[in-house]
């Protein structure tokens, strides 16, 4: 779960790290009266989950309220990668002597978390870590021991920072390392990581993605999946609780579990076709998670065809077919169907079905015959 | 043989008395595994259709001998099971459960390294692990393997396991043990684990393995296999079509910056002289041509 910049700053705010004060707005309207509270200058920063705002005009610096004007008007509406800016944060505008940039994530093959801290901050850090690696100073954090002082220390004394900046960043390392792990972050960035000519380190700008399977020890997690962009469909797949991810092709697909979802798609592609969708219903093929799926998919303009692939491992044959003709009963599809089933009482689930079968419900042996099958239907 | 677990390998079950725990349970030992226990800390004394439950899997194991357990308890509850199988006597835990927040995993992998470094952990999110005719330990269908070897499995995703065990069925060829290793950031067993103890087990004579995209788990294995794998290797990874940035579904499976990528994996296990097929069925069949060659 993504957050934007704001959600982030208030969540590293909840740490005690230092943000700039600011306001959230819907309209230039809005804008105008945090900028009056908050005094300019202020940043007008739009608010998108996609990096690179800056250089495509999403962030402007506002001397005046006249300013303030102006670039709300100009970023509210403002295509950034696609992303259409909704919400944008005026925040009291900072000076900058220095930029860093402070992250941690979980590093998956030393299965440790790993901290990167670097002076060069401000920019891609990608670039940073291609071109002049030594530029960056790492940490692996056993979960076990947590970052102690001296790792903390230890860190921000390899990254070659300003040396006024080192007691200020070994406190905002230990509070971004707090939020990371008590607030169940996948990622927490900072970037910039700023120095003030006054000697301050200051947290700029926030990049925090959370892990959605620690819902459960954290409620205020809602309010972030509230803001979450989705396309029409996944919020519809969403709310149905399915694990659905849209795509652009014509072959809508339905499959149980997310490696078989993963492969149809491979195998869609393979001869020839184009996905509409990953859709992973999960181990229990019955009748109503079957009619949700059918329904999301049915409801996307570009399928042509639908693909349902089922391999029963626990999940028996006869059921899902049972529940194929439920669904169908309930949802009136527009696209025909071609299923596959394997796996446990596939025969039995075959006879089930076996008088269903038309030009609208097809059925084939193997994944690959039904991928060509749906694929050719698509065509049509 | 089998790897990490047989005929002989006695189970507990943390969380028996649940829907999940005690249905697939059930099925464990219809299939034949030795389900010598479950435990539930207010349900000491009851049984589960004639299996005992025990208060803690300490009293569990002194009672019983239990090497292994398995894991049906919800998601919030599997970091203390975890820790508390290892500090009962467990030697191989297999956590089924999904949805454990990735903090947990990557203190229990940790703490377990640590303090029982003895311990293998199999999973979270994982199917679980089956050597045929033998002992199935989660949520396999044992149906769908052939018992006997000479293959060994090895995979990220449940439904893809169980696509290889039938690929192979189908050809009629028995698998030593199959391993769902789970599909989550930090899993208890790695490819790498499974490939060693495949590659000591003198039955298992050649390896499927069933990777997907995001991470560098393949790449890894696909460098221990270079190095390390005499035996001959086929393999899918699924994802090639996985836009980026994107979730399949698992919380492990998303191509993040450019990495983790179905092509890049495909071609690193080429590199190590791995068969690599385009989709299951073709890493079956290119299976079923290095077993007819043995």
């Amino acid at each position: 779960m993504d957050l934007f910049e704001y959600q982030g700053k208030q969540f590293f705010a909840q740490y005690g790290m230092p943000v700039s004060a600011g306001e959230i707005a819907f309209s230039v309207d809005e804008a105008l009266a945090a900028a009056e509270r908050l005094g300019t200058p202020v940043m007008v920063k739009s608010q998108v989950l996609t990096g690179g705002r800056g250089k495509l005009g999403g962030i402007k610096f506002a001397a005046d309220i006249d300013a303030v004007r102006e670039h709300a008007t100009n970023i509210l509406g403002l295509d950034i990668k696609g992303h259409i800016v909704e919400r944008i944060w005026i925040e009291k505008a900072s000076d900058i002597a220095e930029e860093y940039y402070m992250s941690f994530t979980l590093d998956r093959g030393a299965k440790k978390h790993l901290g990167m801290l670097s002076a060069e901050g401000g920019m891609d850090i990608e670039e940073v870590a291609e071109s002049t690696p030594e530029k960056i100073s790492k940490i692996w954090v056993d979960p076990v021991d947590g970052l102690t002082d001296e790792l903390a220390a230890q860190w921000v004394d390899g990254a070659g920072l300003n040396p006024a900046a080192r007691d200020g960043a070994i406190a905002i390392a230990k509070q971004l390392y707090a939020s990371y792990s008590e607030g169940d972050a996948d990622l927490v960035e900072i970037n910039p990581l700023i120095l003030t000519p006054e000697g301050k380190v200051h947290v700029l700008d926030s990049k925090v993605t959370l892990d959605g399977n620690a819902e459960f020890r954290h409620p205020d997690y809602a309010q972030y999946d509230e803001t979450q962009t989705r396309d029409e469909r996944e919020q519809a797949a969403h709310a149905k609780g399915l694990q659905y991810v849209g795509l652009e092709g014509s072959v809508g697909v339905i499959a149980n579990g997310a490696g078989l979802a993963m492969s149809t798609l491979d195998v869609i592609n393979q001869v020839g076709g184009e996905p509409a969708n990953f859709l992973d219903i999960g181990g229990g093929a019955n009748a109503d998670v079957m009619a949700g799926a059918l329904e999301v998919i049915n409801d996307d303009k570009n399928v042509k065809a639908i693909f349902i692939n089922i391999f029963g491992g626990i999940t028996r044959g006869e059921e899902v077919a049972n529940g194929i003709l439920e669904a169908m009963k309930r949802v009136k599809i527009d696209s025909p169907i071609v299923i596959r089933l394997d796996g446990t009482n596939a025969e039995e689930g075959r006879a089930i079905l076996a008088p269903a079968l038309n030009d609208r419900l097809m059925m084939e042996t193997t994944m690959l015959d039904a991928a060509r099958r749906s694929a050719e239907l698509a065509a049509r | 043989m089998a790897i990490f677990v047989d005929e002989t390998t006695k189970v507990i079950y943390q969380g028996l008395t649940g829907r999940q725990g005690s249905y697939y349970g059930g099925l464990n030992k219809e299939y034949g595994t030795q389900v010598v226990a479950g435990t539930h800390p207010k349900k000491a004394g009851t049984d589960v259709d004639g299996v005992p439950i025990y208060a803690s899997v300490a009293e569990a194991v002194a009672a019983t001998g239990a090497t292994a357990s398995c894991i049906f308890i919800p998601a919030p509850g599997v970091k203390d099971a975890v820790i508390e199988a290892a500090e009962g006597g467990i030697k191989f835990i297999v956590a089924i459960t999904e949805g454990v927040p990735a903090h947990d995993e990557a203190w229990f992998f940790n703490k377990l390294q640590r303090d029982h470094p003895d311990v293998q952990l199999l999973g979270p999110n994982c199917p679980g692990i089956i050597s045929p005719g033998k002992c199935n330990i989660g949520i396999t269908a044992g149906h769908i393997a052939k018992a006997g070897g000479p293959v060994g499995i090895v995979s990220r995703s449940g439904t893809l396991t169980y696509q290889a065990l039938y690929e192979l069925k189908q050809k009629d060829i028995g698998v030593t043990t199959c391993v769902g290793i789970g599909g989550d950031p930090v899993p208890g067993t790695s490819f790498i684990d499974c490939l060693a103890a495949f590659e000591a087990d003198p039955e298992t004579k050649a390896i499927m393995m069933i990777g997907e995209i995001g991470g560098s788990a393949e790449e890894e294995a696909a460098e221990f296999i270079k190095n390390n794998v005499t035996k001959p290797v086929s393999s899918y990874v699924a994802g090639v079509t996985a836009p980026p940035g994107k979730k399949m579904g698992h919380a492990g499976a998303i191509v993040s910056g450019g990495k983790g990528t179905a092509d890049a994996k495909m071609e690193a296990l080429r590199d190590a002289g791995v068969l690599v097929g385009q989709n299951p069925t073709e890493a079956g069949e290119l299976m079923a041509e290095i077993v007819a060659k043995l």
